[in-house]
């Protein structure tokens, strides 16, 4: 008798395979390829010949470069910051409190996150134009449009995240934390925040990388003495690929990488306390 | 005001937005060191008047006193209560000894004091060497005796349990019923217990508050709940009962004579004043079957049987009688083999002493 697969069934593992190499190698293809490239002696982006990390050096010497990612790391850092907490604030407002208007805000914060990334980046362009930001302050002060623009594009994305775990939130655990004799504040300290804290995290690495590779909004407000990594990369290929943008490229890979595995192992170091 | 009465409830009225009412001038006391339930359908307001003890909601009228001070609008951390909730509410970040040594840490007891009371109360509950776990490495019934550790270890006038056993299984929430009786004996503190499951209240409870509609029905002990429901809500929602309609004939001293639809005259102890409608009620394990007429002068009533539900320990025999009466009838499974057991389609006879008769006005 000849034996009924299913279309899903497991037992389809050729299939299964299949899309598992497809989708993999269409994800990670083109990385791989530039990672390749970045040890290779060859300066022509033809074939790999040889290895080598004079690239990396190269990079490294870099002035602009350094300066450029050293731009990015800190609006990075400062964005993080900022957008977590202001995310985290707007996520517990509109989950505890009921307020006039708590529609047309909850809309409002979320807009950012469906507003065409480039119609962003020209109103804040000529906001910051209208209202005479100044952009000659000493570092790292005359970062402060980009960093507004980050935290303006990217907070939306931790109130959503922080959101949802907290639609999780049983509302007994703070009713028996108030049974026992604790305040609102002590409430909010003792049970509230240890709950939302895999919601933080895991916000607070969205904000960084969203932050660290933007390039549209970043595009529109930043001046020639604040140029960050994406658009310093940008602006080298505009001359030509050169391997020592593959070396960069690489090294922004791998700072992601680390630090996305970093926010994960903090997060499943938590998960005892994950469950409600 | 003399009082050994620990909660007392005075006319307490709920009423939540949009004119529902759900507590309707409620009145109550509850004792020192008593185990008290309240029992009813969901909708009854049983867990609103729970959360107005514990001072989750405040009442719209009528006043809260617990140990003879009035704190119908005292905030619930400062209650000398506390609550074992239905999800148990176990801070999930927190170990089993944080959990429970939470209440007295806020409280500001001193840290030196804190551990021996966490152990001493572990000891109580069973959970002796847990204090390092985290819940989600416990059971649902463990849980349950963490929640129970850390509203005890506050050593709180009342504690308020609401639905504490719907959550475990069959075998698990029969054994904890005996364990809260055991554990309530052991500390002494007044209990006060929300369920909807009559079995539940029945073995635990001292005392029992029926509550249908946001009022009480019947406050009694388990017993006269069962044997002396007051009325027909009550009768039905305890247990399981035959009812007949009747009319009240005359009294005869202590009997009155009632004319029942279906069986006929007959004559009823029952010392109180009654309605002329009434409702006539009798246990389905108060009534005997026999395959014969019964010689004897009980209520004796003929009928088919048209259904058997095999309950284990107990036969249900459905039983039709000539007038279109339905009646219910267990028995209990004494013997193994089961001979000489109802069939389907017999015709039997049926009958049962006046005094396990029941009369229930509205």
């Amino acid at each position: 008798m000849k034996r009924i697969i299913a279309p899903l069934d497991y037992s389809r593992r050729w299939s299964l395979r299949w899309v598992i190499v497809a989708t993999t190698v269409f994800l990670y293809a083109p990385i791989l390829i530039l990672i390749a490239f970045s040890f290779s002696e060859s300066r022509r982006l033809v074939k790999i010949e040889g290895f080598t990390l004079k690239w990396y050096e190269k990079a490294m010497n870099n002035d602009q470069l350094a300066l450029a990612f050293a731009n990015s790391l800190t609006i990075a850092l400062i964005n993080t910051i900022v957008a977590t907490a202001l995310g985290a604030l707007a996520a517990v407002l509109l989950w505890r409190f009921r307020f006039p208007g708590k529609p047309v805000y909850e809309g409002a914060t979320a807009l950012p996150i469906i507003v065409p990334e480039i119609c962003m980046g020209v109103a804040l362009y000529v906001f910051f134009a209208r209202v005479g930001w100044p952009s000659d302050w000493i570092w790292p002060f005359n970062l402060s449009a980009i960093a507004a623009a980050h935290i303006a594009f990217s907070f939306p994305f931790v109130a959503m995240i922080v959101r949802a775990r907290l639609a999780n939130f049983n509302r007994e655990l703070e009713e028996s934390a108030k049974d026992l004799g604790a305040s609102e504040w002590q409430v909010l300290h003792d049970v509230v925040i240890p709950f939302m804290k895999p919601g933080l995290i895991a916000g607070a690495l969205l904000a960084f990388t969203l932050s660290l590779d933007d390039f549209v909004i970043t595009f529109f407000t930043s001046g020639p003495n604040t140029v960050t990594f994406p658009i310093k990369i940008y602006s080298m290929v505009r001359f030509s690929v050169t391997p020592e943008v593959n070396a960069a490229s690489t090294m922004l890979i791998v700072i992601t990488l680390v630090l996305t595995a970093l926010a994960l192992w903090m997060q499943n170091r938590d998960k005892p306390g994950a469950e409600a | 005001m003399s009082d050994d009465a620990i909660v007392r409830i005075e006319g307490v009225t709920k009423t939540f937005a949009g004119n529902v009412t759900v507590v309707d001038r409620v009145d109550l006391r509850v004792g020192r060191g008593e185990f008290f339930a309240l029992l009813g359908p969901s909708g009854c307001g049983k867990t609103t008047l729970l959360r107005m003890i514990a001072g989750f909601e405040l009442p719209t009228d009528g006043r809260i006193v617990i140990d003879g001070e009035d704190m119908s609008t005292t905030p619930p951390n400062q209650r000398p209560i506390n609550m074992v909730f239905q999800s148990y509410a176990v801070f999930p970040h927190m170990t089993v000894a944080k959990n429970v040594a939470y209440g007295l840490k806020v409280e500001g007891v001193a840290e030196a004091e804190i551990g021996p009371r966490v152990e001493e109360v572990l000891n109580l509950v069973k959970l002796k060497g847990y204090g390092a776990r985290l819940p989600n490495q416990l059971s649902g019934g463990q849980r349950q005796r963490v929640a129970l550790a850390r509203a005890l270890v506050k050593r709180p006038k009342v504690l308020l349990l609401d639905e504490p056993l719907s959550a475990l299984d069959a075998k698990l929430r029969e054994a904890m019923q005996l364990e809260l009786v055991r554990l309530q004996h052991a500390v002494g503190i007044t209990f006060i217990i929300v369920t909807h499951d009559q079995k539940e209240a029945l073995s635990m409870a001292d005392r029992i508050a029926v509550m249908e509609s946001g009022k009480i029905r019947q406050l009694d002990t388990p017993e006269r709940l069962y044997e002396y429901p007051s009325n027909r809500f009550v009768a039905d929602f305890i247990g399981k009962m035959n009812l007949f309609e009747g009319k009240v004939v005359t009294r005869e001293g202590a009997r009155l004579l009632v004319d029942v639809t279906g069986l006929g005259r007959i004559s009823v102890p029952h010392e109180d004043d009654i309605a002329v409608s009434i409702g006539v009620a009798v246990r389905p394990e108060k009534i005997s079957l026999y395959r014969a007429r019964p010689a004897d002068s009980a209520i004796t009533l003929q009928g088919i049987v048209t259904n058997l539900a095999y309950l284990g320990e107990s036969l249900q025999i459905f039983l039709e009688t000539e007038s279109g009466n339905q009646l219910i009838i267990s028995q209990t499974n004494v013997s193994r083999s089961g001979s000489g057991a109802p069939r389907k389609g017999e015709n039997l006879w049926c009958s049962w002493q006046a005094a396990d008769t029941l009369l229930l006005q509205d």
